[in-house]
């Protein structure tokens, strides 16, 4: 137990803290705030990737096991940093800096506690990707959703609060989906450890299954509510589509924290070890996965606004990551996990960008009218009326320093985000869906070819509606002054696109990573001894002899 | 006990359903707040349902589930209900914020079309 040992717990720890601090700065020191925002978010991220290099290194580091209270294990919470978990926060923190940095040049200007909301979501996400307690992750879903709440509704206005109504509805039924999946699993088992708790499952005796089974799956549903799984995902392009600029982008994770409850407990309980209940509910995620993509893919084609098809390609990816990894084989999760790194962050780019594209359109002389026959394509079902809402009350900010050449930068950024999202070479995008096909063709049986054909379809999807876009908002008009931006506010997104790019660039490394860290999920006894095996620190004082 | 208990349960998780289910944001709170009163005793009733029994060990008694009851549904039980008090909470403000700027209480700030 030497200080780097406390890197585990510092992810938490650190925004709350920091949470705690500029709650009481009050409601004004908005510069102060904004520093200590901006240093707390940056340390986060560089702890990740401290531990993410950690776990990396192998061996017994693999595995770095945290028991916050010091109580034996089954008993106390354990928090475990492993490689998914490790990789899970380097994209938190990641997406969380980029959102952050976009907030400084004027987001975070349209309401008071933006700083403090900001923090707490990244808590809860650093607190849901680390926790190895089933109870607790409930509490760090709670955290982070509580948090998404009210960045959600920050910046105030009609389409936010009713968008936002639906959004904490649904959330909150998910959440009770929770609490009884828990109960129902802690009622056979009687623990709350992940570990010990996938350690007892080949106990249960018979009568019991059903019972495992059910609330299993209950809790099943509540993690792909959130994951946005066909048919509980209609709350998604509404609501991310209404969120504020750097909001939606953060939320870019959200739907992945579902994804990675899924991951994380359908590897450890139901591998093929488990006898009765081996790959419980595989054929489920699988088609279930496979529906979403459709849905996503055909959605992507059917909106009309950009903010919406980024919400529809966030669905896509999600029903993609859930159907490769319900097929159970190691290649395959490997290959999805690059694909979730690269989708994640070309997500979050891509609903920066949203409203940059959309500034360029408002420069112009008039704002075009919904049935202007350039702007308005035939609406299918996705007729809402274009966000004005991506306007504070803080017009003047939307004149800001003109960088030369900037309709050039966000062309560019716009056709990057475009070829990984629909996973054209030679993108990130392309290596992560080469990696799931060349396994698909290897495993044959009619489920994977379906994924196959999909994942070539959608990506055909995508291109269109992506293209489509951009032959609207990049070639359709002409002589229109250059939009302007802010160093700060392309910033994020340069930065999301070359973390891309070096995703190509060191694409072996990364894929050798991800397919570790696949190994590693799908030999869950690996997981299970490393936490079971781990004891609390001895009381030094006793230790020496000198207690009373 | 344990029929009066589920019958309980079933009767406010049903009822909950139904509100959650109708058109009214009023409706729909009330309704979630019945859905989470029956998960809360639901969670309860996990640690096997005892009379007159503490889950606190006494002196000179074996520390099992047929002389005690568990106590951690317990401790469970009493963070889902400030979690879900603080989040109910949460969904009633925003409940009058839209009530406010729609000027109804449909939940999606509009009457249907007839």
């Amino acid at each position: 137990m030497n200080l780097t040992h406390h890197l585990i717990v510092a992810p938490v720890l650190l925004p709350l803290a920091t949470a705690a601090l500029m709650l009481m700065f009050g409601e004004g020191r908005r510069g102060l705030k904004a520093v200590v925002n901006t240093l707390s978010t940056t340390t986060g991220l560089c702890i990740a990737i401290a531990l993410l290099l950690r776990v990396q290194a192998g061996g017994p580091e693999a595995f770095g096991i945290y028991l916050p209270g010091n109580w034996p294990v089954p008993y106390g919470i354990v928090l475990v940093a492993d490689r998914l978990s490790a990789l899970m926060a380097v994209l938190a923190g990641a997406v969380g800096l980029a959102g952050l940095l976009y907030a400084l040049a004027r987001w975070q200007h349209a309401g008071v506690y933006f700083h403090v909301l900001f923090q707490l979501q990244l808590m809860g996400l650093y607190g849901a990707f680390l926790t190895a307690d089933l109870f607790n992750l409930f509490v760090f879903f709670e955290v982070l959703l509580a948090a998404s709440y009210g960045l959600l509704l920050h910046g105030g206005g009609a389409a936010r609060v009713k968008t936002g109504l639906h959004y904490i509805a649904i959330n909150l039924m998910a959440s009770l989906l929770f609490l009884i999946g828990v109960a129902v699993l802690y009622g056979v088992t009687g623990t709350l450890n992940m570990a010990d708790m996938a350690q007892k499952l080949s106990l249960v005796p018979a009568s019991d299954r059903g019972l495992l089974h059910a609330g299993a799956a209950i809790l099943a549903i509540a993690f792909l509510a959130k994951a946005a799984l066909w048919p509980l995902n209609f709350w998604l392009p509404p609501a991310y589509a209404a969120a504020s600029t750097p909001a939606a982008a953060v939320f870019a994770i959200l739907t992945k924290v579902g994804f990675y409850a899924i991951l994380r407990l359908w590897t450890l309980c139901f591998p093929e070890s488990a006898g009765d209940s081996a790959g419980f509910g595989g054929e489920a995620l699988i088609w279930g996965g496979l529906a979403t993509l459709t849905f996503g893919a055909v959605g992507m084609l059917a909106s009309q606004q950009l903010a919406r098809l980024a919400g529809y390609s966030v669905i896509a990816s999600s029903g993609t990551l859930i159907a490769a990894i319900g097929f159970d084989t190691p290649l395959l999760s490997g290959g999805a996990l690059f694909y979730l790194a690269s989708s994640t962050l070309a997500g979050c780019a891509l609903f920066l960008l949203v409203e940059l594209l959309e500034r360029a359109r408002e420069v112009e002389a008039d704002p075009p009218e919904m049935d202007d026959g350039n702007y308005a394509l035939p609406a299918f079902f996705d007729a809402e009326p274009p966000a004005g809402t991506n306007l504070d009350d803080d017009e003047e900010a939307l004149i800001g320093r003109a960088i030369p050449a900037a309709l050039a930068f966000l062309g560019v950024a716009f056709i990057i985000c475009t070829m990984v999202i629909a996973g054209l070479p030679p993108l990130s995008g392309f290596v992560g869906k080469l990696a799931m096909l060349g396994t698909l063709i290897d495993i044959g049986t009619a489920p994977a070819w379906t994924l196959f054909a999909l994942l070539i379809v959608a990506g055909l999807f995508a291109v269109t509606a992506l293209m489509r876009v951009g032959i609207r908002h990049f070639w359709t008009t002409q002589d229109r002054p250059a939009p302007r931006l802010r160093v700060v506010e392309t910033l994020p997104i340069a930065g999301l696109l070359l973390a891309l790019i070096a995703m190509v660039w060191q694409a072996d490394a990364v894929l050798r990573y991800t397919r570790a860290t696949a190994e590693s999920l799908h030999t869950p006894t690996q997981y299970i001894d490393a936490v079971m095996g781990t004891w609390p620190v001895p009381n030094p004082v006793a230790a020496s002899g000198a207690a009373p | 006990m344990e029929l009066i208990v589920s019958l309980a349960i079933g009767v406010m998780a049903g009822a909950g359903i139904w509100l959650v289910l109708r058109p009214r944001t009023f409706q729909v709170l009330i309704g979630l707040s019945l859905l989470s009163y029956a998960v809360n005793l639901f969670i309860f009733s996990v640690g096997s349902l005892s009379i007159d029994e503490e889950p606190i060990v006494r002196a000179g008694q074996v520390a099992n589930l047929t002389n005690y009851t568990d106590p951690l549904p317990q401790s469970l039980v009493l963070t889902a209900i400030v979690i879900g008090f603080a989040t109910t909470a949460l969904f009633l403000v925003v409940l009058l914020a839209l009530r406010g700027l729609s000027g109804g209480d449909h939940v999606d700030g509009q009457e249907e079309r007839r």
